[in-house]
């Protein structure tokens, strides 16, 4: 019976074939923007995910804060390598630490100069970022230890100086310190929060110390837990550490912050997976929209076919058989505008996400639950035609015209 | 044991409203009809025959009074009884013929057997097999607004015949016809009735069809006045 019913609602669609596919419009509306919205939404979680998960695997970021007096606030002191040594030893499940400083400088290379920060490191940098050299080399032990004028530079700064020249064994100046070029690091892109990644130029800390900075303070130590190891833990760890080191009573807050990048990925992807539930549910109230089309044109079917469901009476057919009749043909008629939905939407949000540079992602099981979505508001909608139909009097109904 | 009527109304009253706007269509009407027999209901617009045949047809249910169809008490029936015994046991054919615009004769014949548990290899079969007792084997791809008024209502008495019914009930089904093309039906009617033993009751207002029939029923104001064999 319902293969019959089935056959009965394509014939009955297909007879009426531009008001179905208006009828049903509502609905490939619908489903074409959930599935959009899906996509794009998880286009751009993957991305944001990518960029914080591009500053390096299990990066947690130690910085000096506020430190809170009698009424007033001022910048609490940096750190020392000590502090870098200290965490390394003390906290258990850490990979690498990298203790750093930076400063804006102006990079000079024969005519061309360029503003850009530049940070003293030392070689777990390159580790805890996860940031390879691709051409050329990182430092070697015996320039981090002499603070020799040595430096690698960012994609973008390279690009800005040397455009497509080598930058290799060249001498540039970094602020007022003059050094060779023994390397440069691979592109990352732009991060999360939109700044360009690749604009900095990275000298071994001693050098930085001795030219640019001062007094062998460390700004910034980067720390990378080991795979296996909760980064909540290790920051916690730091925390405790650090607070010891920096001889904090009971009751004073930190004067330092550490950020667990992994969190903060976390949090972004949950907002941005906040913000797609929300437009997918948008989406979906168009879906509901596109129902009550649905019963309306059922309504009309029903009444234009008051004279078929009266022979189908009378020659024996049961209430129920008259409403599966319908019933079906409504959700056929939704299931094929949810199927057309679900190809708009994949065509739409393909050229969308590379309009707007976002990786396009398929959300298969999103993409399901629209189209049968759909076809259950075809149901729920076809519901109330399909009963006036099917509590047709045949007598009455035989007699209409 | 006493064979009961194929058709029996006792006492059946049929009335439509209620309070002062209650129209009394049938009062007390007592009809058997045997199996086998061909029936013509006859009487003025508004005589109740219409309303009689529907009950017949249990497209309706009496208001009072009893109905038994080959014995068995119908009156009380729910609406998807009534559907499963015109289903099993009646045929209709109507005035208006009836049949689903746009689909073929052969696919209108069908009809009755699609609610019925029956594969689609056989039901085609069958319906062939009735269009082409109805000599309409030629025109089964056609659609009703191809075929001529004789021809759809060939269709018609295919269709109410393609189940094989113990009776087939037919509402004026000469009304829209000319002379000739309803000569020609009445016979099909006869043939059928004599060949293959279908109960037939019949409306209609004119004396050269009700001839056709065994017995004219005479009704007025929703109650029988006169029963007599045809001439």
């Amino acid at each position: 019976m319902t293969g019959n019913a089935l056959r009965l609602a394509l014939v009955a669609i297909r007879r009426n074939a531009l008001r179905s596919a208006l009828t049903a419009l509502g609905i490939v509306i619908g489903v074409a923007a959930v599935i959009t919205m899906v996509n794009l939404g998880r286009g751009a979680t993957r991305q944001v995910t990518e960029q914080i998960g591009s500053l390096g695997s299990n990066l947690l970021m130690l910085q000096p804060g506020q430190r809170q007096g009698f009424g007033v606030s001022s910048a609490a002191p940096p750190f020392e390598l000590a502090d870098a040594a200290a965490i390394a030893r003390d906290v258990g499940g850490v990979a690498a630490v990298a203790p750093s400083v930076a400063g804006r400088v102006v990079v000079v290379y024969g005519n061309e100069n360029w503003t850009t920060t530049a940070h003293g490191v030392d070689d777990a940098y390159f580790r805890v970022r996860d940031w390879p050299v691709v051409v050329g080399r990182s430092f070697n032990p015996a320039e981090l230890r002499a603070g020799k004028p040595v430096c690698v530079l960012g994609a973008t700064l390279k690009s800005e100086l040397f455009g497509r020249l080598s930058a290799l064994n060249e001498r540039i100046r970094v602020g007022s310190l003059s050094c060779v070029v023994v390397g440069v690091l691979e592109q990352k892109g732009q991060s999360a929060m939109g700044s360009d990644q690749d604009d900095l130029v990275l000298l071994p800390l001693r050098a930085f110390w001795r030219r640019l900075g001062s007094n062998r303070q460390v700004s910034l130590i980067q720390v990378s837990a080991r795979d296996e190891v909760s980064t909540t833990k290790v920051s916690r760890d730091i925390e405790r550490v650090m607070r010891e080191r920096r001889h904090l009573s009971r009751g004073e807050e930190n004067d330092f912050r550490v950020l667990d990048m992994k969190e903060i990925a976390e949090t972004v992807a949950g907002t941005t997976r906040v913000l797609t539930r929300l437009l997918g549910a948008v989406a979906a109230v168009s879906m509901v929209v596109g129902g009550i089309g649905i019963m309306n044109i059922m309504l009309v079917a029903v009444t234009e076919r008051t004279r078929e469901i009266g022979i189908r009476l009378a020659v024996g057919a049961l209430e129920r058989d008259v409403l599966l009749q319908f019933l079906v043909e409504a959700a056929v008629l939704a299931g094929f505008g949810g199927v057309l939905g679900l190809m708009l939407g994949v065509l739409a949000s393909l050229l969308v996400s590379s309009g707007l540079g976002v990786p396009f992602v398929f959300d298969g099981p999103v993409a399901a639950l629209a189209v049968a979505f759909a076809t259950l508001v075809g149901l729920v909608f076809g519901y109330v035609p399909a009963r006036r139909a099917a509590r047709l009097d045949p007598i009455d109904a035989l007699r209409y015209d | 044991m006493t064979a009961s009527p194929l058709l029996a109304l006792a006492g059946v009253v049929k009335i439509y409203g209620s309070g002062r706007a209650a129209v009394r269509a049938l009062d007390g009407i007592d009809l058997a009809v045997e199996a086998g027999e061909f029936v013509a209901m006859m009487g003025p617009s508004g005589s109740g025959k219409s309303t009689c045949m529907n009950i017949l047809g249990c497209l309706d249910a009496p208001t009072a009074g009893s109905y038994r169809f080959r014995g068995i008490e119908v009156a009380g029936l729910s609406r998807d009884q009534r559907a499963l015994l015109r289903r099993h046991y009646l045929g209709f054919v109507f005035q208006g013929f009836n049949l689903l615009p746009r689909t073929s004769a052969l696919e209108n014949v069908e009809l009755p057997l699609v609610y019925r548990d029956i594969s689609a290899r056989i039901r085609r079969a069958r319906a062939a097999e009735t269009l082409e007792m109805v000599g309409l084997t030629p025109w089964a791809r056609h659609a009703p607004n191809e075929l001529s008024g004789g021809q759809q209502q060939r269709v018609a008495i295919a269709r109410a015949m393609v189940s094989n019914p113990a009776v087939l009930l037919a509402d004026e089904p000469t009304g829209n016809l000319d002379s000739a093309r309803s000569l020609e039906i009445m016979e099909l009617l006869a043939t059928l009735n004599r060949q293959r033993g279908v109960t037939i009751v019949m409306v209609t207002h004119e004396p050269e069809m009700a001839a056709f029939s065994h017995r004219v029923v005479r009704f007025l104001d929703g109650r029988i006045c006169k029963e007599e064999a045809a001439a």
